[in-house]
């Protein structure tokens, strides 16, 4: 009677944890997926967009470089002005000093991905190191990787926002990022039914799908309904656009457009399509 | 039983360190990482190589944890037995023993096990790792045989070797026993440690040629701290459940009082090693963040931080179990009831200090509660969420629960020395002044850019160890011939006892959590930086995946440990003699 008094109680501990592990948030956090770029064929504007979800994606500039003030937020700053306040101060004794300012900015922002240590912004330096020492790691490097044609994205982006001309130039014809990348570009092979995106990218984590419950998202009922395909299309790769009413934005990641292949972001845009609920659509 | 069980952990771990020497011979010991395929990771009997990797590997580190801890405060209690003249802590220390040999077994078993599946499922990875850490494989290999003779050594001679100079022949085997013990762990640290932060190779994973550089990486030492403390506070839950267990049990008033008395050793050792098991976390983190802002982020603030929460209803339902067992136990001694008012303070801390813990950053919301609050923070609540009020609260807890254990011990005595009042001013003004200083550097977190926050937690840590290791100083001079009240041992209600489930369940779910946390920060890295994982399991599981893991190898364990209790009780029970023939 001891022995089962005992276990009993045990195993309401055991399930108590349990239950909670599964009521929190359920996200997967997968491999980012190497995008297939024609690089080519990428003209200006197609560079800044690559750059902008690098920024968030591959990047993994947002981990830092956020609202939380680990690291300066580039996004929510007055870039040029910044950019330019940092060129003049006396301690930076980099490269683009004395530079014209778009190209100045271009090897300032080259610089701080590759030699992050080279101007340390005040207050963002590691513990003890005064300044002197970034905790930014070099991004040319693993883990993050990225390729030099990557690099000039990431910089085409930041000086579009920072408003000035941009000075990178646009990648040579005849590659693909993927192939850029070398060896580490392989990849998971796409997912080639809805069922498989769906579950690759956790969709039903946030929507109610097939009575999923979550909530975080508007339900996927009916989707098919309320938004055209273009709409649809918009809403996943750019979630932050346009959000649905009494729903929070920045919420959804901004990062599927690199993360998602076409042929799955196509799969995915035919199933939400036809999820109408049999009404007409708009 | 336990022979054959540890012959056969034996040969595996045998098999597993030669069998791939001849797969790997030909490999240039100074090539770079070698980059597997997905072809590299083969299914066995449709299955993956994670699932079985993380059961046995989390199986044998349970099983290693309890059988390195238990023969540290072996010798410790032993020690104190002869210290005391007290028989009674030798025969405690001896029954600790007998349960830590029968668990010993099945160590070797499951190491072999895990062993011999990562040469499986893992080949490309360990024959790189073998590559890089070289003859140490073999050293490790020869100190699992040395610790294994010793630890039959020292529980087989324990009555051969039991009084006078002979006595401390024994404790030195016991002493000998550990150092190899904790040396064999330092030494798979090493390779743990080297995944997540690879040292002794340049950029592209090729060997330096110095293995001593390979074990040097920057968390080695740090998880080395982390992991000898847990084990401590691990072994103390684990023999604290068998006392309780053999206390619900007990038949007679003798064995509840021994049974009793064992449980309070164990809850003690428990929580001597908890109290200090944030720090060595903290430092732990510390080196995360500086080896690499990103590692650190992923798991804090990154898609892991959530389980940090998880961490917090575990961490905190340890905590107010052994304050509850601590309280009851105050009932043993009429001394104790005059402390009995203070508890619901201390409990209000304890609570209060939970609360804050396990207060997310960012809260679970329907998107009319999002809409409400105007956000996912909660105006008041949301500040609670960062480290600061964190640090704050665990830092107040731990504060708490060495008051209820400093209660406990005064329950029983009563100090002689003329100055003894002065003795309690100073620790009283210890207990303010480090509160003032706790929640003061909290305050400061908040006020602080980001970088200095982690580093305001020093002086919060530093004032709570602070006032645990003065305490405990001034309270050795100041009760030395105090007068000592009897402790009705056995006096303690069946509820009490329940308390002394909850630290092994929560510590083993713990101790898979955070496991799970130190492997999943590697993200998709064998190696990290130098080595990627491209099996189909490369990627970190839902919290409610791992959870669900996590609980049915924690039931394995269990269920391990019953029959180990089991196989330790049974040695002790000896079948009746068949009545003679001419006696019917």
């Amino acid at each position: 009677m001891t022995f089962l008094r005992v276990t009993l109680f045990s195993l309401a501990v055991l399930l108590a944890y349990t239950l909670f592990a599964n009521i929190l948030p359920q996200v997967q956090s997968n491999p980012p997926a190497e995008e297939e770029i024609e690089l080519g064929s990428l003209d200006r504007a197609g560079q800044i967009a690559w750059g902008e979800r690098l920024f968030s994606g591959k990047g993994t500039c947002t981990l830092c470089h956020n609202k939380l003030g680990r690291a300066p937020d580039m996004l929510a700053m007055d870039l040029a002005e910044e950019l330019r306040s940092r060129i003049e101060d006396p301690r930076y004794t980099g490269a683009a000093k004395g530079l014209e300012e778009a190209e100045a900015f271009e090897v300032y922002l080259r610089e701080s991905m590759l030699e992050p240590s080279v101007y340390v912004v005040p207050g963002f330096g590691k513990k003890g190191t005064q300044d002197r020492e970034s905790p930014m790691p070099r991004v040319d490097v693993p883990p993050i990787s990225l390729t030099p044609t990557e690099i000039d994205a990431l910089i085409a982006f930041l000086q579009d926002r920072a408003g000035v001309e941009i000075t990178v130039p646009l990648p040579a014809a005849g590659t693909t990022a993927a192939a850029e990348a070398g060896a580490d570009g392989e990849e998971e092979a796409p997912a080639t039914t809805p069922e498989e995106v769906i579950d690759r990218y956790g969709c039903a984590a946030c929507h109610d799908l097939d009575g999923s419950g979550a909530d975080l998202g508007p339900p996927l009922a009916g989707i098919g309904a309320r938004l055209d395909r273009e709409a649809l299309r918009r809403a996943i790769l750019d979630p932050d656009a346009e959000v649905a009413p009494g729903y929070e934005p920045g919420l959804m990641p901004g990062d599927f457009g690199e993360q998602m292949r076409a042929s799955e972001l196509e799969i995915l845009l035919d199933y939400l399509a036809g999820l109408d609920g049999g009404e007409p659509k708009p | 039983m336990k022979w054959r069980l540890l012959l056969c952990g034996l040969a595996a771990v045998g098999l597993a360190v030669v069998l791939p020497h001849f797969g790997l011979a030909a490999e240039d010991p100074g090539a770079p990482a070698p980059s597997p395929t997905a072809a590299d990771y083969p299914r066995i009997a449709g299955m993956t190589g994670r699932p079985v990797v993380w059961a046995l590997a989390q199986m044998h580190l349970f099983l290693a944890a309890f059988v390195l801890a238990v023969p540290m405060f072996v010798v410790a209690i032993e020690l104190t037995g002869v210290l005391t003249r007290d028989e009674r802590y030798d025969r405690m220390a001896h029954e600790f023993m007998k349960i830590s040999m029968a668990a010993y077994a099945f160590t070797a078993l499951t190491g072999g096990a895990l062993a011999l599946a990562l040469f499986l499922f893992y080949p490309v990875l360990m024959g790189y790792l073998l590559r890089v850490f070289d003859g140490q494989v073999l050293i490790y290999a020869l100190l699992f045989i040395l610790e294994s003779l010793l630890l039959y050594v020292y529980f087989y001679t324990w009555n051969a070797l039991r009084y006078g100079d002979r006595k401390w022949i024994h404790l030195s085997i016991g002493v000998l026993l550990n150092a190899v013990g904790t040396t064999l762990m330092f030494v798979a640290n090493a390779w743990a440690t080297f995944m997540m932060a690879p040292s002794g190779v340049d950029e592209a994973g090729t060997p330096l040629g110095s293995v001593w550089a390979a074990m040097q990486g920057p968390l080695w030492n740090p998880l080395n701290l982390h992991r000898f403390l847990a084990n401590i506070a691990y072994g103390g839950a684990i023999v604290g459940a068998y006392a309780a267990y053999r206390f619900l049990a007990a038949r007679t008033a003798e064995e509840r009082a021994h049974y009793d008395w064992m449980g309070y050793t164990a809850n003690f050792i428990a929580i001597l090693g908890f109290l200090p098991l944030p720090f060595a976390g903290y430092w732990l983190m510390a080196e995360i963040y500086a080896y690499s802002q990103q590692m650190g982020i992923t798991a804090m603030g990154g898609v892991l931080a959530w389980l940090f929460i998880i961490q917090a209803v575990l961490i905190g339902s340890i905590l107010l179990a052994a304050n509850y067992y601590l309280w009851c136990g105050l009932m043993r001694t009429e001394g104790g009831r005059r402390f009995v008012p203070w508890v619901k303070y201390i409990a209000a801390v304890l609570v209060a200090g939970f609360l804050v813990w396990v207060t997310p950053h960012t809260l679970i919301l329907t998107p009319q509660e999002v809409l409400a609050i105007g956000g996912t923070n909660h105006p008041l609540l949301g500040p609670l969420g960062i480290m600061p009020a964190k640090n704050t609260a665990v830092n107040m807890m731990l504060l708490a629960t060495f008051l209820s254990f400093q209660l406990f011990r005064r329950a029983s005595r009563t100090p002689t020395v003329p100055w003894a009042w002065i003795g309690n001013c100073v620790i009283a003004a210890l207990y303010l002044a480090a509160t003032l200083n706790i929640v003061g550097a909290g305050i400061y977190g908040y006020v602080t850019p980001t970088v200095y926050k982690v580093g305001a937690s020093v002086p919060q840590v530093l004032s709570t160890l602070a006032v645990i290791v003065f305490a405990l100083v001034i309270e050795a001079f100041m009760y030395r011939g105090a007068v000592t009240r009897p402790v009705a041992w056995g006096r303690m209600s069946t509820r009490s006892q329940y308390a002394l489930f909850v630290l092994p369940v929560a510590f083993t779910w713990l101790m898979a959590l955070m496991g799970y946390i130190r492997s999943s920060v590697r993200t998709y890295w064998h190696v990290y930086t130098i080595m990627k994982d491209r099996s189909p399991d490369a990627y970190i599981p839902t919290i409610g995946e791992a959870g669900n893991f996590i609980t049915v190898i924690t039931l394995v364990f269990m269920a391990v440990i019953v029959f180990i209790f089991w196989l330790s009780q049974v040695g002790d029970t000896r079948q009746q003699a068949p009545a003679a023939e001419g006696g019917r």
